[in-house]
């Protein structure tokens, strides 16, 4: 690890999510201690049900434990309100999903845009960050497309320039690669992983696609709600 | 971003399009229905103020206590200084002389014996002061199936049916045989110039229309009339307006001691008419609320649908870091924007619609012979002051409404559910 990775950025200490199951609840995580330092290239691997997304989602404050601590940039998820968890994911989180959701109705540009709108950046500002993330994935001459219009790499790869564009210091990614070919899987992999490099941005997978955990300079492997394994891979 | 936010629903038609004519035509079905509504039951009011009642009528106390009689012997005299009066203290108002009488129509042969007979109910109006508004009041150019109108004094219209009953030819000279104001016999001779059919079988049956100064001469009515009826100039009864009328008139001009003295009564006097103006409005009010009803659940519905099927978008929109508060209320104000543009846009639609309606009017052949109320043969509708915002209750409120009960779902569902739409 380098410096600047052994700065935490996310901290879980003794977490525990639980779901309401009929009458009883489901224990999705069980006391999960993790700590990640800036600029990791990570993932969550296992099973499916292990709590890949469970996990991922109380890093992104899109959902609070039941128990324990999550600290995402220093600050408490858990003791947030949704004001102060929307301006968390707005300003520094970046999020990929396997199925790409961009908004159909709007450009490839505007997709981009969207995050930087919402940081209410002027509109130079906006035009150069957009069209240098376009650039970065190499899909600048799509930029006038709708999505109904691109291939499953080439949404898969807008999703990232949306993750991007604001340059987060965390992106979090649940399977991105599902739904890809092997070569765009490698493709799209090799690029986060350029911009993890260059841009020094945190990348926390959430996978079970073998493509993925090959890129992985860290796997924390789940399994039944609990942390089985963590490994640093040495390249 | 509000750019952004307009983009987006020009171009999804689903968010814009769909629910934008589904507001437009929903409220321009109930903006019409309001219209047509009001009009078919403010016509068929209207219908007995332009035979009978006026909207306010001026008789004697006596007259109005007996006018199931048609007392003529109970006339109002001194109608001119009356009238100036009316004119001069509701200049707004139409005021026009009107005297009913009974009578017997004998038609004679060459040597004077009666070839055949036929009792009348005759109707005295202003009908050669082409001023007086009074056939167009009645209907009478529409109502007129031979002949013509009486062009100069001792001319009648009798109805259509008595007169083919009577077996005669236009331009016959018949006999009009009654009784004066002063309680005399009367036989005046009088040559029929056309033939009337109103459709209505206590119109039809035995109506007779002559001039009013034909009626004053023959009845020995000089200055005097059995009833002043006043009209509202927008066409329509205004029931406050009139009470009030009546009260002010009643307090300066009405003896409740002298039985000749006038009486000002406006439709409502008439149990009749009062229980028909009830029974109006009861029957516009319940078909306008419960169109409105169920335009509001349809309308309301659209908006509920319209924001369920964004759940997807909103978790997307909430994970990339928009507020709660934020999707909320981008959310409302296109529904307020799709809300206002459809409600404007249907009311128009709507207008138009009722306003073709309310100049041409639907008629209906039907034969009402036998019907106890008058009806009028065409029905109109009316656009009141209310038709310009009746169709904003379901348009704008309902949706908008049934988008915020569906928006409170952002509120509700924890962002990792929502997120989960997606999926």
């Amino acid at each position: 690890m380098t410096n600047n990775e052994n700065q935490a950025i996310i901290a879980l200490e003794h977490v525990v999510k639980r779901f309401p199951s009929g009458k009883t609840w489901f224990t999705a995580l069980k006391d999960i201690n993790l700590t990640l330092g800036r600029g990791e290239f990570a993932g969550l691997v296992g099973p499916s049900g292990s709590g890949k997304t469970t996990l991922l989602n109380l890093v992104g404050s899109l959902d609070s434990a039941s128990e324990g601590r999550v600290d995402v940039l220093g600050m408490d998820v858990g003791k947030m309100n949704a004001k102060k968890s929307a301006t968390l994911r707005k300003k520094h989180l970046g999020f990929i999903f396997q199925t790409y959701n961009l908004m159909p109705v709007y450009t490839v540009y505007e997709n981009v845009e969207f995050p930087l709108l919402l940081l209410k950046e002027k509109a130079g500002k906006r035009r150069k960050a957009v069209m240098e993330a376009l650039e970065w994935l190499g899909i600048e001459s799509k930029a006038k497309s709708k999505p109904a219009r691109l291939s499953g790499g080439e949404c898969q790869r807008v999703a990232i320039a949306r993750a991007m564009v604001k340059k987060p210091e965390i992106v979090l990614a649940d399977e991105p690669t599902a739904n890809l070919d092997a070569e765009n899987s490698h493709h799209i992999l090799q690029t986060m992983e350029q911009l993890n490099r260059e841009l020094g941005t945190t990348f926390l997978f959430a996978t079970h696609d073998e493509k993925v955990i090959k890129y992985l300079k860290r796997k924390i492997r789940l399994f039944d709600g609990k942390v089985a394994a963590d490994e640093i891979i040495q390249s | 971003m509000i750019q952004f936010l307009i983009k987006g629903l020009l171009r999804d038609r689903q968010r814009s399009l769909l629910p934008l004519l589904v507001v437009t035509i929903g409220v321009m079905l109930t903006v019409f229905m309001h219209a047509w509504v009001t009009g078919v039951m403010g016509d068929s009011v209207e219908f007995n103020a332009r035979f009978e009642t006026g909207h306010v009528k001026v008789t004697t106390r006596a007259y109005a206590e007996n006018a199931g009689q048609i007392p003529i012997d109970l006339s109002l005299e001194g109608a001119g200084e009356m009238l100036n009066i009316l004119h001069s203290k509701y200049p707004d108002m139409a005021w026009v002389e009107r005297t009913r009488f009974g009578g017997l129509i004998d038609v004679p042969d060459e040597s004077g014996e009666t070839i055949s007979q036929g009792p009348v109910t005759g109707l005295a109006i202003e009908l050669l002061n082409e001023n007086s508004g009074e056939k167009e009041r009645m209907n009478l150019t529409n109502a007129l199936v031979r002949g013509h109108f009486p062009d100069e004094p001792g001319e009648i219209l009798i109805s259509n049916h008595l007169f083919e009953k009577l077996g005669i030819s236009l331009g016959r000279e018949v006999t009009l045989i009654t009784t004066s104001m002063y309680g005399s016999m009367v036989f005046h001779n009088f040559r029929i110039s056309g033939t009337l059919s109103f459709g209505m079988g206590s119109l039809d049956k035995g109506t007779l229309i002559m001039d009013l100064e034909d009626a004053r001469h023959v009845l020995d009515m000089e200055d005097a009339t059995a009833e002043i009826l006043g009209f509202f100039g927008p066409g329509y009864f205004e029931p406050e307006k009139a009470e009030a009328m009546c009260r002010v008139f009643n307090e300066k001009y009405s003896d409740p001691k002298d039985e000749f003295s006038p009486l000002m009564q406006n439709m409502r006097s008439y149990p009749q008419i009062a229980n028909l103006l009830d029974m109006a409005g009861l029957m516009a009010f319940i078909i306008t609320a419960a169109f409105i009803m169920v335009m509001s659940i349809v309308l309301w519905n659209t908006g509920l649908i319209s924001g369920l099927r964004r759940y997807g978008e909103m978790g997307v929109r909430l994970a990339i870091g928009e507020s709660k508060g934020h999707v909320y209320r981008s959310l409302i104000s296109e529904s307020v924007a799709i809300g206002l543009a459809g409600s404007v846009a249907g009311t128009l639609a709507g207008m138009l619609c009722a306003y073709i309606l309310q100049e041409k009017g639907l008629h209906f052949d039907v034969n009402m012979d036998t019907a106890a109320v008058m009806m009028p043969s065409t029905f109109r509708a009316h656009i009141t002051p209310i038709t310009y915002w009746v169709g904003f209750i379901p348009g704008l409120i309902s949706t908008v409404l049934g988008t915020m009960l569906s928006g409170i779902g952002i509120f509700k569902r924890k962002t990792a559910e929502l997120f989960k739409e997606l999926e």
